[in-house]
């Protein structure tokens, strides 16, 4: 159990120190997830609040395939996303294999079906008269969706805080299409996997703990911005 | 006279089943129609049809002499106003429930002024600036029945507005709803289960069953309609279950 206060306090020590390498690996796991949420957020949420209002040929597809999205293995993405990537394969004439770009193009993958998942979710769980009366009202289409997008802002913001939280956290997908190139697409989970396999514990450990204040610090601010919409 | 609201031939399914098959229904100006008849009979149907929100698989909607067509059917919608059963208030304040459809309108100088003048004849103004999903069931009906007459309607459409609220505050709320109709001269159109609503409100009473029409007259002729006069007896927020000889509607 020495290990886990040796690894807090590391972590501190290496945050405190101003470690350029620590710093470096911090700050691109924040842009590499914060880029894919911000994405997944801008395609995901159209997509459930249409999923979920529509009705159109093929939408239980659709919806079906969204649901069973919500539990992609990172690992099956991150592989998928290299065979596109791949020097030879499909997608391969823009060289992004073992980049962080092709890390936020999986991110987003992994993300966007639990943002849009979530989004169809809290939607449905409107009155379906709610949507008469805001037609009702006088709304045009976009009024409306802008209206509804308002109605269901909680259930948004918790779906950002799930997208963030699955994304900051997976290490499958980053480490097949980043490389954990040191220094270049090296993010933190890559990192924390690589410390335990050199059997570096405490240094592991310490990133852990860095992880976990930089996931719960994004989400914490995320929450307060929920609470406090909640009292309007 | 010119109907201020018509539908001809209309016929609304769902799936294979017939939910409105209707000829020819209009709503003239300054008249306060009530629609009643049992569960399913629809009375719903024909107003969210009435008001622009469901188009009927076919037939024609008329506002005024015009027809109604996807094309302007949010113009036609714009000089309506719709009051469900539930209050169906945005997670807002009530002032800002109440401007809501005045600015979705267009309408923006002195709306703010209209919706609390409304406020204040439904008795709600002091909850202005409070959040409508903490309002009781009464006070967020007073609250949607102001956003309704804010939007100064050509017709007001009612689906039970009046049904999910505890009898006292239903009955004085009925006598404001009356005097404030009865100043403003507004058309409306009211669905119900509620006789007394019917006596107090309606100057033309329509049942419909099955999808049809089935009888048309004012309350008073209703109430003796050897069918239909089981509607006015003792059936005051209940469910109409049996014709008046005794057989299941």
């Amino acid at each position: 159990m020495d290990f886990i206060g040796q690894g807090f306090i590391k972590a501190l020590q290496l945050l405190l120190s101003g470690d350029k390498e620590v710093y470096s690996i911090a700050l691109l796991t924040i842009k590499v997830s914060g880029t894919a949420t911000l994405i997944s957020l801008i395609l995901g949420v159209p997509m459930g609040l249409y999923f979920a209002v529509a009705r159109f040929r093929g939408r239980e597809f659709m919806v079906g395939a969204v649901n069973a999205g919500m539990g992609l293995p990172p690992t099956v993405v991150g592989l998928w996303v290299a065979l596109f990537f791949w020097r030879r394969g499909p997608l391969g004439f823009l060289g992004l294999m073992y980049t962080p770009a092709a890390m936020v193009i999986a991110q987003t993958i992994i993300a966007l079906p639990l943002v849009a998942g979530l989004t169809m979710s809290a939607v449905q769980q409107l009155s379906p008269k709610l949507r008469l009366q805001i037609l009702a009202l006088g709304a045009s289409p976009l009024q409306f969706w802008w209206l509804i997008l308002h109605e269901v802002r909680l259930g948004v913001l918790a779906a950002v805080m799930a997208g963030f939280g699955r994304v900051i956290a997976e290490v499958g997908a980053s480490m097949a299409v980043g490389g954990n190139v040191r220094w270049y697409s090296r993010v933190l989970t890559t990192s924390i996997v690589l410390e335990v396999n050199k059997g570096n514990f405490s240094l592991a450990l310490a990133l852990s703990f860095i992880l976990l204040f930089i996931s719960y610090g994004v989400t914490y601010w995320l929450t307060v911005l929920q609470q406090r919409r909640r009292q309007v | 006279m010119t109907p201020l609201l018509a539908v001809k031939d209309i016929v609304v399914r769902r799936g294979r089943r017939f939910c409105l098959k209707i000829d020819e229904f209009c709503v003239r100006p300054q008249e306060v129609v009530a629609l009643i008849g049992p569960n399913g009979a629809g009375k719903s149907t024909l107003l969210t049809t009435l008001a622009c929100l469901t188009p009927p698989d076919s037939g024609t909607v008329f506002f005024g002499s015009e027809k109604v067509t996807k094309k302007n059917a949010l113009t036609v919608r714009r000089k309506l106003a719709v009051v469900f059963q539930e209050p169906l208030l945005l997670d807002n304040t009530v002032l800002e429930n109440t401007v809501l459809g005045l600015r979705l309108r267009g309408q923006k100088q002195g709306a703010e002024d209209k919706a609390r003048i409304w406020l204040k004849r439904f008795g709600v103004d002091h909850l202005a600036g409070q959040n409508a999903l903490t309002l009781s069931g009464g006070e967020a009906q007073r609250a949607s029945l102001a956003r309704a007459f804010a939007l100064e309607p050509k017709v007001l459409l009612l689906d039970e507005p009046f049904a999910s609220i505890d009898v006292i505050s239903r009955t004085a709320l009925i006598d404001e709803f009356k005097s404030v109709l009865e100043s403003t001269g507004t058309t409306a159109v009211l669905v119900t289960h509620d006789f007394y609503e019917v006596q107090a409100l309606a100057s033309r009473t329509v049942v419909l069953d099955q999808g049809t029409i089935q009888a048309e007259g004012t309350p008073a002729e209703i109430a003796v309609h050897k069918t239909w006069g089981g509607l006015s007896k003792g059936v005051s927020a209940t469910t109409i279950t049996n014709r008046v000889d005794g057989s299941r509607l």
